[in-house]
Order: C-alpha cells, then sequence, then structure tokens
C-alpha cells in the first residue's frame, strides 16, 4: 500500500522539524494616533478614496445629490436604510452574475482602522459578497466610534465565526502594472467613498 | 598604550602601500603601539566568498595564530574585518583563538570611534567629499545606519571625515547602494558590475563630489578602474588617507 | 517552457539585458522608486523594526510545530466545509487542479496571480488538458498574453513598455494602434477580463496566509480580481505552499502590515480578504504543497528562507536584480530570495543564481521577514562547491591563491614579481578578451614598493611624529 501524500509530507515534516521557538505576543508599542478619524480619512485620499464626515444618512445623500457618479448611476444597491436608493433588491437576487451591471453599491462597513484607511466588510451584511468586488463604484458606511488605531486592534476585535467571508477594503481598486503608473478602478470598484457617520 | 596588530589586506599590502602607512600614522597618532606581523597575507575572504571553504580554512586558522597575541587587531577594510568577525565562525569556530580573535578585530574608522573614543582630527580638507558606504563595512559591521532600516541615525567614517576643516560631505540619490565590486563578482558579473559602478559614479557627480572616498579600498580599486578608463575628473582616496593629511590628486 | 531550451547561467543572460543601456536604467530606475516608496511607507511606523522582528518570530515559531499547525488547519477548514488536498509535487499538484475542474466539467478558470502555481507550471498543463486559464491579474496576463513567465513575483510586467502593452493590445484586443496611456490599456482589460469574470466556472487563487486558529486564509490583492474571481463562480480552489500556515489570525497584525508597505509603499493591499469555507452553495477546495518544502524545513542555514511571505522587497532592494531583469535569473521566482530557493529544487542548472549577487546585504536589512538573505546565498555558494558545482576556473584560481597566501614568501615575491612587470606589458597583453576585469576598468597603478617594504623603512628611519594629536572625548 502506498502512503498517501499528506501522511508523507508530514513525516517529512515532523523528521525535519527544527527545535521549538517561542511564539512571541501580541502586544506591543503599535502606534496611536491623536485624532485616529483624521488619519483614516488623509490616508484613504492618499491611496485614491474619498472620505467623507457625516452626522446623519441625511447628510450622505446631500453628500450623494452632489457626487457625480450617483447622478450617473442607473443601477443601484443600498443596504444602508435611508441612504441613496436601492434600484435593485439584493434580496431578490438569486446568482451574483445578476449584479453584473450595478453602478453603485451603498453598502455598511463594520469598522475601520486608521493607519491604513482598510474598512473591514463581511457576507454577513450582504447576500452575495461579489457586490463588494464587481459594483463600478462603492460607498462604505461605518460609525465614526468604530475607527481603530492600527490593525492589531483590528484583529482583537476580528472573530470569523459570524461571517464565511470578511475583508479590508482599503480605497478603490487599482493597478500599477503598466510601467508602475497608478491607475485606479482596475476590475474592481473605480472609486471609493467612505462615509464616517457620528 | 593599545597595543594594536596592523591587519594589512594583501591587496592593500602589494597595491595601495600609501593606504596602510596612513593607518599607521593615524594609529599612532592616537597614542597606539602599531606592530605589523609579516607572516601575515590573507584573511581568506575571497576563497570563502566563492565557496572554497576549505582553500579559506587554513588562511582563518594562520590569520589567528599570527594576530592572537595583540590586544586589538586593526584594518583599514570594513569587507575584511567583517570576514574575521561575521564569518570566521563558519570556519574555524573551534579553534582555541577564535573568540578571543573574531571580538577584538576592528575596521580603523570604529576603532577609532569605538574604541579609541576620537571625536575628530586636526586639519583641513577644502573639499566636497563623496563618502561610498562599502556594503560590508555598512550592513555587516553597521558601521553607519543603512537606508533600509528604521533606526536612529549615525554614521562612524562620516563623523570623522566631518571633523577636518572645511570639508562638506555630498549627498547623494542613493546613499548607500553597491559598487557592484563584489570580489569576484566584478569579474564573473562584470557586466552587472561595471554598470553597478557608472551608477554610482554617475551619482556622485551629480552630487558635486570631488574626492571620491570609502573604508575600503576594493570597492574604491574597482571604481578607480573606471573613472581612469573614462577619464572622469574624480580623485579617490581612502579615508584613512584624508584623515592622516594626505592631499587629493585633482585633476587640473 | 524552459526545460526545452539550453540553460543559460546568469551573467550571460545579465550582460544581455545591461547590452540595453536605456532599458536596463529604466528597469533599473522603476525598482528603485518602489524600493523609495518602501521606505517613506516603512517609516510611518516608528515600530517598524519591531514589526519585523515579531513577524520573523512567529514564523520560526511556526516552523518548529509546522505539522500539528497544518494539521489544526486541515480540521478547522474541513470543520467549515473545505476540502483539503495535499500534494508532493507540481505533478501531484497539478493533477488534483484538472481532477477538479474536471469533475464539474469545466474548461473556463479564471486565475489570481499564485507564485505557487507559477512553481508548478500549472497553466501549460491544464492548457495541454483543454482547459481555458485565465490570469487575471492585469500584469499576469500581459505576460501571459505574451507567452512568457512573469519578471517580478509582485510586478510580473515591470519589464515591459507601456508601447509594447499598447501593441499587444492593438493586436488581441482591438486597442487603437500607437495608444499607449495606461488608464485607456487598464480600461481595456477591464472590459475584457470583466467577461471572463461572468463567464467562469472555476475560479483559482493562490494564498498569502493560511491560520491554523480558525481554518480560513487570506488573500490579497490590489486590483481585486482574487475576489471577483472566486465570488462569481460556485467553485473556488486555493493553492498554497505549507510554509503559509501561521497559528492565529492575530498574527496578522504583523504580516498585512509589512506586507504591503514592503511590497509596493501601500499601508495594505487594497483587498485583504479572509475566506472561511466556501460560499453558501459554492465549493472550496484547498491544496496543500509540499515541492521540497519540508526539506528545507531541517536546514539551519536555509529554513529561514521559508519565512518569505513573497513581497519583493529584496528584489526592488536589489542592485543586480534591478540592473539585470527577472527573466535573466531563469527561475519561477527571481532575484535574491529565487536565487535561494531555486537551488533547492536543482543545484546544478541555477547553480549560477548564488553567484548573481555582490553580497552587498541590502536585501536582508529590506527583508520584512528578516531572511538572512545574502548570508543564505554565501552558504549556497559553500554547498555548490561541495558539489563540485562551482566553476572549475574559480576552484583553481582559489586553490592557487589559497597555496600561495599560505606561504608568505611566495606571496612577497610573486607580488613584487607582478608589479614589476606589469607596467612593462604591452596593453594588449593586459586588456584581452581573457581579462574581464579590464574591459570596462583600467587596473591599478603599481606600486613600486609594497607596503611591508616601505613599513620596514619607516620602522628603520622614522620616530612617531608627536605634534598632531587628535581630539578625544
Amino acid at each position: 500500500m502506498t502512503i498517501s501524500a499528506r501522511d508523507s509530507i508530514l513525516g517529512s515534516i515532523r523528521r525535519h522539524l527544527p527545535e521549538a521557538a517561542e511564539r512571541p505576543g501580541h502586544d506591543g508599542p503599535w502606534i496611536q494616533y491623536p485624532d485616529p478619524l483624521s488619519q483614516f480619512a488623509s490616508v484613504l485620499e492618499a491611496i485614491g478614496g474619498r472620505c467623507v464626515r457625516v452626522k446623519d444618512v441625511a447628510e450622505i445623500n446631500q453628500d450623494l445629490a452632489t457626487f457625480p457618479v450617483y447622478a450617473a448611476a442607473r443601477m443601484m444597491v443600498s443596504l444602508v436604510p435611508g441612504a441613496g436608493r436601492s434600484v435593485r433588491e439584493m434580496a431578490n437576487v438569486a446568482d451574483p452574475h445578476e449584479l453584473a451591471d450595478v453602478d453603485l453599491a451603498i453598502l455598511p462597513g463594520d469598522f475601520a482602522v486608521a493607519e491604513n484607511a482598510a474598512v473591514w466588510v463581511t457576507d454577513a451584511a450582504v447576500k452575495h459578497r461579489v457586490i463588494y468586488f464587481l459594483s463600478q463604484h462603492l460607498a462604505l458606511v461605518v460609525s465614526a466610534g468604530q475607527v481603530v488605531h492600527n490593525l492589531h486592534e483590528a484583529y482583537a476585535r476580528l472573530t470569523f465565526d459570524a461571517a464565511r467571508f470578511g475583508a479590508f477594503i482599503a480605497g478603490p481598486s487599482k493597478t500599477a502594472d503598466i510601467e508602475q503608473s497608478l491607475v485606479i478602478g482596475a476590475h474592481g470598484p473605480r472609486s471609493m467613498t467612505v462615509y464616517l457617520m457620528e | 598604550m593599545p597595543r594594536v596588530g596592523l591587519f594589512i589586506p594583501c591587496y592593500v599590502d602589494q597595491l595601495y602601500p600609501d593606504v596602510g602607512l596612513a593607518t599607521v600614522e593615524l594609529l599612532e597618532q592616537c597614542g597606539c603601539d602599531v606592530d605589523f606581523p609579516t607572516a601575515q597575507t590573507c584573511c581568506g575572504q575571497p576563497m570563502a566568498n566563492t565557496g572554497c571553504t576549505e582553500a579559506a580554512k587554513p588562511l582563518a586558522r594562520r590569520f589567528l595564530e599570527i594576530f592572537r597575541d595583540y590586544e586589538y587587531v586593526v584594518a583599514p577594510s570594513g569587507s575584511c574585518v567583517a570576514m574575521v568577525r561575521n564569518h570566521y565562525h563558519d570556519l574555524v569556530h573551534e579553534h582555541p583563538d577564535f573568540e578571543a580573535v573574531h571580538t577584538k578585530t576592528f575596521e580603523l574608522c570604529e576603532f577609532l570611534t569605538d574604541v579609541l573614543k576620537v571625536d575628530g582630527f586636526p586639519g583641513s580638507f577644502p573639499y566636497r567629499v563623496g563618502l561610498h558606504q562599502s556594503c560590508h563595512g555598512l550592513r555587516e559591521l553597521r558601521s553607519g545606519k543603512s537606508s533600509e532600516l528604521n533606526v536612529p541615525g549615525f554614521n562612524k567614517i562620516g563623523g570623522l571625515l566631518e571633523s577636518l576643516d572645511g570639508l562638506q560631505l555630498v549627498s547623494l540619490q542613493r546613499p548607500d547602494e553597491c559598487c557592484g565590486f563584489g570580489g569576484t563578482f566584478a569579474v564573473s558579473e562584470e557586466a552587472v558590475s561595471c554598470m553597478m559602478g557608472l551608477d554610482r559614479l554617475h551619482d556622485h557627480e551629480q552630487s558635486g563630489t570631488q574626492v571620491l572616498t570609502a573604508g575600503d579600498m576594493s570597492c574604491l580599486m574597482h571604481l578607480q578602474g573606471l573613472i581612469a578608463r573614462q577619464k572622469k575628473p574624480l580623485a579617490v582616496m581612502h579615508v584613512a588617507q584624508i584623515l592622516a593629511g594626505r592631499k587629493p590628486q585633482l585633476p587640473a | 517552457m524552459t526545460s526545452a531550451t539550453a540553460h543559460r547561467d546568469h551573467p550571460e543572460t545579465a550582460a544581455e539585458f545591461v547590452a540595453n543601456d536605456a532599458r536596463a536604467h529604466w528597469h533599473d530606475q522603476s525598482l528603485w522608486f518602489v524600493r523609495a516608496r518602501r521606505d517613506k511607507a516603512s517609516q510611518t511606523l516608528p515600530e517598524w523594526e519591531e514589526l519585523r522582528e515579531r513577524a520573523s518570530k512567529v514564523k520560526l515559531h511556526t516552523m518548529s510545530r509546522m505539522a500539528d499547525y497544518l494539521e489544526q488547519f486541515e480540521r478547522n477548514a474541513i470543520a467549515l466545509g473545505a476540502q483539503v488536498h495535499w500534494a508532493r509535487t507540481p505533478a501531484e499538484h497539478n493533477e488534483i487542479v484538472l481532477g477538479i475542474i474536471q469533475k464539474h466539467n469545466a474548461t473556463r478558470v479564471v486565475k489570481s496571480k499564485s507564485m505557487l502555481t507559477e512553481e508548478c507550471h500549472l497553466n501549460p498543463f491544464l492548457e495541454r488538458n483543454g482547459v481555458v486559464v485565465t490570469d487575471t491579474d492585469l500584469g499576469e496576463w500581459i505576460v501571459q498574453l505574451r507567452n512568457e513567465p512573469p519578471s517580478h513575483i509582485v510586478m510580473p510586467a515591470i519589464h515591459i513598455k507601456k508601447e509594447e502593452i499598447g501593441e499587444l493590445f492593438h493586436d488581441l484586443l482591438g486597442t487603437e494602434k500607437g495608444a499607449t496611456d495606461p488608464p485607456y490599456l487598464v480600461n481595456a482589460a477591464r472590459q475584457k477580463l470583466r467577461e471572463q469574470f461572468l463567464n467562469a466556472e472555476i475560479g483559482l487563487t493562490g494564498v498569502n496566509f493560511a491560520i491554523a486558529e480558525t481554518g480560513g486564509f487570506v488573500v490579497c490583492t490590489n486590483e481585486g480580481n482574487a475576489d471577483l474571481g472566486v465570488s462569481l463562480p460556485k467553485v473556488h480552489i486555493a493553492c498554497m505552499g505549507i510554509e503559509k500556515i501561521i497559528p492565529k489570525a492575530a498574527d496578522l497584525g504583523y504580516f498585512l502590515r509589512l506586507l504591503g508597505r514592503s511590497a509596493t509603499g501601500q499601508p495594505i493591499t487594497t483587498y485583504s480578504s479572509h475566506f472561511h469555507g466556501p460560499r453558501p452553495g459554492g465549493e472550496l477546495h484547498i491544496i496543500l504543497v509540499d515541492n521540497g518544502r519540508s526539506n528545507i524545513l531541517a536546514s539551519p542555514e536555509f529554513r529561514r528562507s521559508l519565512n518569505c511571505i513573497r513581497c519583493g522587497a529584496c528584489m526592488n532592494t536589489c542592485p543586480v536584480y534591478r540592473r539585470s531583469g527577472g527573466h535573466s535569473y531563469s527561475t519561477t521566482v527571481p532575484g535574491p530570495i529565487g536565487s535561494i530557493l531555486a537551488p533547492t529544487r536543482d543545484a546544478q542548472e541555477h547553480a549560477s543564481l548564488p553567484f548573481a549577487c555582490s553580497l552587498c546585504g541590502s536585501c536582508t536589512d529590506v527583508c520584512p521577514v528578516k531572511i538572512d538573505l545574502h548570508n543564505q546565498l554565501l552558504t549556497w555558494r559553500r554547498e555548490l562547491a561541495l558539489k563540485f558545482l562551482v566553476p572549475f576556473d574559480k576552484r583553481l584560481g582559489m586553490s592557487l591563491a589559497a597555496a600561495v597566501f599560505a606561504r608568505p614568501w611566495l606571496y612577497r615575491v610573486g607580488g613584487a614579481i607582478a608589479r614589476r612587470v606589469f607596467p612593462w606589458l604591452p596593453r594588449m597583453l593586459v586588456y584581452n578578451r581573457w581579462n574581464p576585469w579590464g574591459r570596462q576598468r583600467e587596473l591599478p597603478e603599481m606600486p613600486a614598493q609594497s607596503f611591508r617594504a616601505l613599513y620596514a623603512r619607516r620602522k628603520r628611519n622614522h620616530k612617531v611624529p608627536s605634534d598632531q594629536k587628535p581630539a578625544s572625548r
């Protein structure tokens, strides 16, 4: 009988294991910002995103009214109650391919990270996770009280039991694969707006 | 009076005798009792860096035996000192003299700065000086902060140079990129090596260097070779020569 | 793709790249620009060096318990509904992938960038078996369309000029003739690749980090291509080298902070996606590949090379890589880390790579997970010498030199003769094609006397000058 690849690999690893080495803990001198919200906003702008501070949903709608993407968008999905309008109801979408024509998605973000302008999103909040990537433009709404300083604080609050899929999204899709010229809008959203809501 | 065994790399001995003399003068000025043991030849670095460990080992053992009785071993070369300090372990760690010798071997500028606590030298050198940070001095001996690391800045060689009146260190576009010498690399990868060297020279020319210096004559031999072929208006001096008061041979 | 052609050593392929001076300098400057961005990004975090230290320690710890962590990962991944496969070799890996594709009667696969599948030469294998694979990372797609391997692990098309991409897209996508504007070209690719995403039956990705504690894994991209590729089709195949395992999700704090900043100078990659099990109604396959990694684990000298998180920083900083181009290495992963990994697979074929290095050590200082790259390259040289894979002339030269250096009298006399004879030799005897030093460089001027001769004379005649004492603190 031949030994399985699994047992053979694990056996080879066990034969070759180096001596024990301790695992470092997670506490450390990790950066804290005097004003994490403005840190978040400035990093987001530096990576090609747009940060708008709002008090409530009404202010989101005020901003959308002046946002050219919103004016031009025909197909929209909003999963933030009261923010923008939903042309297509996610609940009625059976196959994610049906979302191919979405111009703008307005979606909730769980929390945000000041050091790198990343927003944590999950598939618990949306029916089809592809919406985060397939929509031509993306707007995420995050509570201003949910901005942590750094990624260590972010992982300290993450558990992976509720959602099967979660992602940090930091800015619009981009590429620099042609001569290192930064181009916004590679395959995913061509713009990313984050509404930090009081 | 610290008793210093002078370690003069083989190619400096044969090709750049004045660098050795300048080193002797500096150490004596600083109150050292300097001795040059004549049995020394080569530390074994060319062999070790080519992978020829067995050829390098006898030279490393010779080195330990020649230098074991000195209080310090000092060389005007970061690269050869890095060989002894960082890489002899792989060759001769079981030798009874290994531990003592490899910890008391110093590159000239770090010896002046760290052991003798010299702040600077009298004299003037009214020129724009381009300091080539030899990689082994910089990244193996930590003679300064390399541009990759995020630690507080320091530069032992630059600090000594700047103590001279009128000396102006130029700032380069790429402060510590390799010159492309790299021992046998200079020959086996000739094309890349020379491109690297020419790029360093271009940076120095753009930055206004008049006198190009370094703690290692090997890098300078390569760069000088390119300068001489291209007849570039750059003078080349080892840092020991500048500190010891030599004057540059600038083009008229 | 390389097996059919005669293997060529790095000095030869590098010299060809360098021969086009303008292009070599353009390449060097493009990558130096990325290195400079990395410097700037790393300087925004005062804790940078601490992060490097921690990340390296996590990796070393993980290696010391790698089998346990892989088993834990497997258990947790299966509990989440994933199917876990193991592959010893590229051939086993490719067969597993093909088996999954065939089980679904599928022919259209979209793939996001995975150096592991490059290592396994998966694309040509699948193509031979009637599968249409589309690489969806823009740079990877460009090199796929040009039918060549990537030249960099993060920026696969860094060696290609926008004029060449414009021409390629004109021929294949019908973009305007002569159009070279990157946004225009990217948009054309976007349109074309959207069709591929929407039509794909299977999405294939690499894995940046696999988490033992949770059974999930993380894939990082800037374009969002991995997410599009695995969120539309029902089947997701994730291929990972076994060294991608980390103990806990919280360890990602170290790695994701280091990865983007080291790779491109970004504070984090645009998308850092965490997959835990298949999506509802979908299928998730995870393939764990060894391909020599478990052997490296045994070696104290080379073990740390398994720390690698494939950020590419060692390539961007390497003065040799920047000037010789990724293809000059003739291996999947080029540059310093590639020159360590390739000889573990085939020491003879890749024997020139550990010598494609001036031992400057910049890679070691730039590495976010503290791989002592230049020391490992030096160790490889020793290994190659033991295997008699160092060229004979080099070995002979070194043995002769060592024999001379072992005899001070011979060294002294030899040096004296050389110094006297050289200046009298006709130039053509010194500067000819057998002297690579002298092709672009002059030899040093030969002094009349050696240092030791001058020192001996000085000792006889000279008193120490005591008028000039240095300042002391």
